[in-house]
């Protein structure tokens, strides 16, 4: 069985990249299932897809706990714990990573002891236009596993985007076939593997749960402090940067609208945005009445430094 | 030639109600079921199919439209999930006690609160005294193959009680697999038209199907021919399964046994994570442990005799729950231990694990875990407490999470 997990976040087009995975492997002829995992919908936040594809019935389900293959599509994921990018690493896996950095960087960085291969993204350009990335995973992934050619890989992109203009189709299956192409020095990389020949892991260490006080055991969120905590600027993809020279220092519109309370007013009445929890749902952005707030890729803003 | 697709839980139910030529939909939208009457709203729209789809205000208005449309003759379809179900469990009860047919998916999701997006069974397992019966599917042509043989169990004659078609959220609501759409025809005539019988409500010949019974015999009357109609519901389920299997080649028993010949040992649970048991029995066969699976489908009516032919003369049973009955356990564990307590050969150890409550997932490690408690408790004769399945690492990020939660509110100054 081939068991490949695809990271990103939500509006990559991660989904439709592992559904495209999918297709590829049914019209070659697999048993396939494929999934795209995320909590609350939320544009920015990591999310999942997995493929599992096998010659016979696939009976596991769910979450894959020992890929064979793990694409990431958005670098910036793993150092982010919650993604679990890395959950369940092992020398047998390939890493698939989509990077402007080496191959040696990531291996070194994560100690690994699997292959490591990167991608380097098209658009090294400063355009937020990384919709494509991850159909280019895809093609690249669908090389590495050894099993998929390249006209299945168009009929793939084709069926799973049929409802599409066929310009934006056309767009896909330039990105997808391209890394297709790309790869081919490492087609088949990846290997099926027998279910029944891997060995299990550790046995289970389950505990038994202690009585605790009511007070302790409700799912209470202290507010004030736990969102202090939780950096939910890691969400955003868009950046809010305020021109000093624009703003008109009124004190409370884009502090005001922020849904997040993540706009403060300093003692000169200059708005400080507090990064470390902006989503970048670019509220501020719309309701600015001096349009002093851009938005700016998150990327390209981290480049430049932009706001900081 | 055979249509084979992709398609996830969700459109599989869509296609089940779809080929079942329902003519009324209400609905209303909750995660992870909003995707079924989308997926049937936009065919009604593009003309690809005829029917009428209405948006409720509630899914309590949504189980009185369907019961109400049921009872003038129509045939219904209706879908829901969680606190949707929870919602509408009132007008459950009552519609079923009119005695008519429609069918209902529910794709499970855990219950609030905490509050969660994820599966577990202890929404549906709260609708299983309702009158409704209830079939739970493994994998995504089960939905799809199970609304057309629930179609005719719900309007069986001597049946006529709503049934409900449970699907696990994510795990097949989202999960794409390989399905074979039966072929339209062939599912219409199967399922075949609706004959309503007395279920003609009109406007012009009211009837009152909410009478009130007072100080007499006929509340006892009405709700057990309830109870005897959902019994004899298991007669017509084989019967209707059979005529599937014949039709369409997919044969879905009341209740699945997976490897149990020569078994001495069984997993018993419900629902797709069943699948995954599956990879657990073929693991521990190959290491020469004689395990199988039991999948009961029908939940509601129970197929206790079809349990008992499986489980009778096994050494030890392991139940999987995936909800929880607080200051009881696992609901599934308590109904098997009845169904075979005094039953001459009955497996001597019951054993009751909780699990994968909230989407929790239950690895391969965990099944080979079970199969070694219950292969001892056998060799011992002592049955072991009900397990939740819950790891020190679960346990030590919770402890984590709480410490941090003690420390804010101390800087807070409002706790101790």
């Amino acid at each position: 069985m081939f068991r490949i997990r695809f990271h990103g976040r939500g509006g990559q087009g991660i989904k439709t990249a592992g559904r495209v995975l999918g297709r590829a492997f049914f019209l070659s002829g697999f048993e396939v299932q494929d999934a795209p995992r995320y909590g609350a919908e939320r544009r920015g936040a990591p999310m999942f897809a997995y493929v599992r594809a096998d010659e016979v019935p696939i009976h596991e389900r769910g979450l894959i706990q020992e890929p064979d293959l793990v694409v990431v599509a958005d670098d910036t994921l793993v150092g982010v714990p919650a993604a679990g990018v890395l959950s369940g690493l092992d020398q047998d896996t390939v890493l698939l990573i989509n990077t402007t950095e080496s191959a040696d960087i990531w291996r070194h960085r994560l100690n690994a002891t699997g292959q490591v291969l990167v991608r380097r993204p098209e658009t090294a350009t400063d355009t937020e236009d990384r919709q494509y990335e991850a159909m280019a995973c895809c093609g690249a992934a669908a090389r590495i596993c050894g099993v998929i050619d390249r006209k299945t890989v168009e009929a793939a992109v084709r069926t799973e985007l049929a409802d599409y203009p066929e310009r934006e189709v056309g767009r896909n299956l330039d990105a997808a076939l391209a890394a297709f192409d790309a790869t081919s020095a490492h087609q088949g990389i990846v290997r099926s593997k027998d279910v029944l020949a891997s060995a299990p892991g550790q046995p289970p260490t389950w505990v038994d749960l202690p009585l605790d006080r009511a007070d302790v055991a409700a799912p209470a969120i202290h507010v004030p402090l736990t969102s202090v905590l939780v950096r939910t600027g890691l969400w955003r993809t868009m950046r809010p940067v305020i021109d000093r020279e624009r703003c008109r220092k009124c004190w409370w519109v884009c502090s005001t609208f922020c849904p997040d309370g993540a706009i403060a007013v300093n003692a000169t009445h200059e708005p400080v945005i507090d990064y470390d929890h902006c989503k970048g749902c670019m509220i501020c952005v719309a309701q600015c009445p001096p349009h002093a707030i851009e938005a700016i890729p998150e990327r390209s803003a981290d480049r430049q430094g932009e706001g900081e | 030639m055979t249509d084979r697709q992709l398609m996830t839980g969700n459109a599989a139910a869509a296609w089940g109600a779809r080929l079942a030529r329902v003519d009324y939909i209400p609905a209303f939208p909750i995660t992870p079921q909003t995707e079924i009457i989308e997926t049937l709203a936009a065919w009604i729209d593009a003309k690809e199919m005829p029917g009428r789809l209405v948006t409720m205000e509630s899914e309590h208005s949504m189980v009185t439209a369907a019961g109400a449309a049921a009872a003038t003759g129509v045939r219904v379809f209706t879908a829901t999930s969680s606190q949707g179900l929870l919602h509408a469990m009132e007008m459950l009860y009552t519609v079923a006690g009119w005695r008519v047919p429609f069918v209902m998916t529910n794709v499970s999701r855990g219950l609030a609160s905490p509050i969660t997006l994820e599966p577990d069974h202890n929404d549906i397992m709260a609708a299983r005294d309702s009158g409704a019966l209830q079939i739970h599917c493994a994998t995504c042509q089960e939905v799809l193959d199970t609304l057309l043989i629930a179609y005719k169990l719900a309007e069986h004659p001597a049946v006529r009680l709503p049934v409900i078609v449970n699907l696990d959220g994510f795990y097949l609501s989202f999960t794409r697999e390989a399905v074979e759409l039966p072929d339209e025809q062939a599912a219409a005539q199967f399922v075949g038209d609706y004959d309503p019988g007395a279920n003609a409500l009109r406007a012009s010949q009211p009837v009152s199907q909410a009478v009130a019974v007072l100080g007499s015999g006929l509340y006892s009357y009405f709700r057990y021919e309830m109870h005897l109609a959902a019994q004899h519901a298991l007669a017509v389920y084989d019967e209707t399964s059979d005529a599937f299997a014949k039709v369409f080649g997919r044969r879905h028993a009341a209740v699945e046994s997976y490897r149990m010949d020569d078994a001495d040992y069984a997993f018993v649970m419900i629902g797709s994570f069943a699948t995954k048991a599956k990879s657990a029995v073929d693991r521990l066969r190959a290491n020469g442990v004689a395990i199988g699976l039991v999948r009961p489908r029908l939940v509601r009516p129970f197929p206790v005799a079809a349990l008992r032919e499986a489980l009778g003369g096994l050494k030890g049973v392991a139940v999987i729950d995936q909800n929880l009955s607080n200051g009881f356990g696992g609901i599934l564990h308590g109904e098997l231990a009845a169904a075979l307590h005094g039953f001459a050969p009955s497996p001597p150890v019951i054993a009751s694990f909780v699990a994968g409550l909230g989407g929790r997932d239950i690895t391969l490690e965990e099944f080979l875990g079970i199969a070694d408690v219950v292969r001892q408790s056998a060799d011992t004769g002592v049955t072991p407490p009900g397990r939740l399945l819950y790891s020190d690492q679960e346990l030590r990020e919770v402890r984590k999470l709480q410490a941090v939660a003690a420390v804010e509110r101390d800087e807070l100054g409002a706790g101790p």
